[in-house]
């Protein structure tokens, strides 16, 4: 695969740096190398908060993202702080319940899905960013569906297994977005 | 012929470079004399301060180990952590115990670290000449306080054995004094049982030595000797402390 | 092959310091770190081992020192701040010649600073930090990987030559996550016959001590240690070379700076630059050798750094002042990005350093 970086930027509490982290583990199944590096600090309290994810054929150079190729906005601040950096034929993945603004640029593809308003009337409040990724792997030619199962299975501790079939769900919710 | 009085195994064949008239000696020897009799020099790795007491590596013959000023209690930890079945002991003065190393000092006691920590206070620093201490009494001449300690300025003595008796953690807490023979082997007994605990598990067991410093006093031994009892006593009085134990045992009776 | 794990780079530490036989851990709480703590705290007392949250990074690197005297494999680790607090500490070790693990995960400095990367602490690790004359062995991993690898490698080294190892690592590489193997860890043992065990009454006492009040006693106990730390920077240097082989121009940078450095170089490459990159993964011994080497081959270094500059001095030193050195820096907290890195190729590719 070409190299793909991945940044995922929300407020903390949306489960931005677990998003990043079910992209970085399907790498690993699928024997990528990967990088995930989260923003730290006191600004993940409430603040804002961001990840960035490599997945790449070959070594993975620097872990910091300064061009992405896809960029995940989980609120306004994240989509205008971040889509000007978005490279040229890149991908931008627009939460639409929480952002009512549209990308004015022409060169990037954008997908709007009301992830945070799915996840709600679903009952899986807490799994909009869920919802982003499975439309993120329907929709990015260098990723695939296959696999999550597995993934989420492998991430989510056993003490919480129930979470293992509401992610699914989500991830299944984001995949059928039309 | 019977041998009526030898040097302790647990002392070194090393002549002390204290003093002329300086308690240091005599509670080495208490100190040595207590690991003979619980057999435990085979066993005991001692913790040096930083102050006159700082060659105290030398002068034990158990295996020895010299601390930054101060950090006594946390380089005993360390060790004891590691050796949980050595018999871990320091042996620190009153600038080192009390002034730059209390946190150390009142964390061991509060973590009911089980050590035993020998507490020599002699109201001044010795080693360097004679300053004043964090236990120097009110209105104590010494080189930093020339005009003796003006608690307003300076502000108060601190009362160990008191203070850290107030913490849950420590098993026993007991303050002796070096300066006549009643009171001497009141020391031992103390120093024994704060050895003794360690060797039964029950933690944290401090001995404040209340001692002398002729030099830095500015006093002949034996005026020194009475200061202690005239002056130093009254404001640190002798006594246990703490004993969780004995506590304990008072309890269930 | 072993199998590969997701590990944030703090805890490749920790894990690896396990595997190393560390069953010892004295710390305190501080950004951006604390997962090592963290895991030790977890794991320590299910394996036998110790783990001890300590008042003070003072008390702390006390009790690393009392561990390290009986014996044990011991560590601790903190940040910038932490380090200075410990610096008394790591003098005494380096003067009691007993072996220890420290660990560095940088922030911004001076003063409590920032928590976010930096590399501004490798004059207080390669320099001293502490008083009087000594070195430690100072390890800087640039991936999860080597966060582990190296932290094996650190217990080694401080076992072999008596003295402390410090991983020098910093917020990025410590909060990262990348997968990592544990293969077996290559665990050296040294006999310690110095260490505090007690006598048994069978031998004469063990003095660990870093008191020589005789001049002439303490200046022979100091050479004898730079005789050692002489054999260290003949055996023990590492670093990376990347497309040295015909570059014109050398970027030296190490940690997270070399990783962002090696995109630049890639980039220049594709513009036609001849550009390499060392990347010293010892800090101290430095790759005096290979830098000396590439100042015949070169036309200049750029010095790529999270500081005002601090490598490039010794950059300087070990080359000679053959060859210009010029310095792409960002500090504080902040990461240049790779075009930044680039313009400064471009420029030295222009004679601008």
């Amino acid at each position: 695969m070409k190299t793909t970086q991945i940044l995922i930027a929300g407020f903390g509490g949306q489960g931005i740096l677990f998003a990043g982290k079910f992209l970085a583990y399907k790498g690993l199944t699928e024997e990528l190398q990967v990088s995930w590096l989260p923003s730290y600090g006191p600004e993940m309290r409430g603040g804002t908060a961001n990840c960035n994810v490599i997945l790449s054929d070959t070594p993975v150079g620097s872990p910091i993202i300064t061009q992405p190729d896809v960029l995940i906005a989980m609120n306004l601040p994240s989509l205008q702080k971040y889509v000007d950096t978005v490279v040229s034929g890149g991908q931008i993945y627009v939460d639409s319940a929480l952002i009512d603004e549209k990308v004015a640029r022409e060169d990037v593809e954008v997908f709007y899905i009301p992830a945070t308003q799915i996840a709600k009337s679903e009952g899986i409040a807490t799994l909009a960013n869920m919802i982003m990724i499975g439309h993120l792997l329907e929709n990015n030619p260098q990723l695939s569906f296959d696999g999550t199962e597995e993934v989420v299975k492998k991430l989510v501790p056993p003490a919480k297994a129930a979470l293992v079939e509401l992610n699914l769900k989500a991830l299944t919710l984001g995949k059928e977005y039309k | 012929m019977a041998v009526v009085f030898k040097k302790p195994n647990a002392l070194a064949d090393i002549p002390l470079h204290y003093c002329p008239g300086c308690p240091h000696g005599i509670i080495h020897r208490l100190v040595a004399e207590v690991m003979d009799e619980l057999g435990i020099e085979g066993k005991a790795i001692g913790v040096a301060p930083v102050g006159c007491a700082v060659m105290a590596y030398d002068y034990f013959a158990c295996d020895m180990i010299e601390a930054a000023h101060g950090r006594a209690p946390a380089v005993a930890t360390g060790i004891k952590r590691s050796r949980p079945e050595n018999i871990v002991f320091t042996y620190q003065g009153d600038g080192d115990l009390a002034s730059i190393g209390m946190a150390e000092t009142v964390h061991a006691a509060a973590r009911n670290e089980n050590i035993t920590v020998i507490f020599v206070n002699n109201a001044i620093y010795g080693m360097t000449g004679g300053q004043m201490a964090p236990t120097s009494l009110p209105g104590q001449v010494t080189q930093t306080s020339p005009y003796g300690r003006d608690v307003n300025h300076c502000g108060w003595p601190i009362k160990v054995s008191e203070m850290l008796s107030t913490l849950d953690g420590p098993e026993y807490i007991a303050r002796v004094a070096a300066n006549n023979v009643k009171n001497i082997n009141q020391a031992k007994k103390a120093i024994k049982k704060a050895f003794q605990n360690q060797i039964d598990g029950k933690g944290f067991s401090l001995v404040e030595v209340v001692s002398a410093c002729p030099t830095n006093w500015g006093m002949t031994p034996q005026k020194a000797l009475e200061w202690v009892e005239s002056d130093m006593l009254p404001y640190y009085p002798i006594g246990v402390y703490k004993d969780r134990t004995a506590a304990k045992e008072a309890e269930q009776k | 092959m072993a199998e590969r794990v997701l590990m944030k780079g703090n805890e490749a530490i920790a894990e690896a310091a396990i595997r190393a036989g560390c069953r010892h851990y004295f710390g305190y709480p501080i950004t951006p770190q604390t997962e090592i703590a963290a895991y030790m705290a977890k794991k320590m007392p299910k394996i036998g081992g110790v783990f001890l949250q300590a008042e003070s990074e003072i008390a702390s690197i006390n009790m690393v020192y009392g561990a390290a005297a009986a014996g044990v494999r011991v560590m601790t680790s903190s940040s910038s701040p932490g380090i200075s607090l410990k610096a008394e500490g790591l003098s005494y070790i380096a003067g009691s010649d007993v072996p220890a693990l420290v660990v560095n995960v940088q922030r911004g400095g001076p003063g409590l600073g920032g928590i976010q990367p930096s590399q501004s602490d490798y004059f207080q690790a390669t320099k001293g930090g502490g008083h009087g004359d000594y070195k430690m062995i100072v390890l800087a991993p640039a991936s999860v990987q080597e966060m582990a690898s190296l932290t094996i490698k650190g217990f080694n080294l401080a076992d072999k030559y008596l003295m402390t190892s410090m991983i020098l690592a910093d917020g990025t590489i410590g909060q990262m996550m990348e997968p990592i193997t544990f293969e077996d860890a290559e665990i050296e043992n040294y006999d310690k016959p110095w260490a505090l065990t007690g006598t048994n009454c069978e031998r004469a006492h063990n003095i660990v001590n870093s008191l020589y009040l005789k001049p002439d006693e303490l200046e022979m106990k100091n050479i004898e240690r730079f005789e050692r730390y002489k054999l260290i920077e003949e055996r023990e240097a590492m670093w990376e070379e990347y497309m040295m082989e015909d570059a014109e121009f050398c970027v030296v940078a190490f940690g997270i700076a070399a990783r962002v450095a090696k995109n630049a170089v890639v980039a220049a490459r594709n513009e036609g630059i001849k550009v390499g990159l060392i990347r010293p993964i010892t800090l101290w011994p430095f790759p005096k050798d290979a830098l000396l080497a590439a100042a015949d081959q070169v036309k200049g270094f750029i010095s790529v750094e999270l500081n005002m500059g601090q490598m490039i001095e010794d950059i300087r030193l070990y080359t000679q002042s053959k060859k210009p050195v010029g310095l792409c820096n960002r500090c504080g907290g902040m990461i240049p990005e790779p075009d930044e890195i680039l313009e400064s190729i471009r420029n030295a590719q222009k004679g601008v350093f």
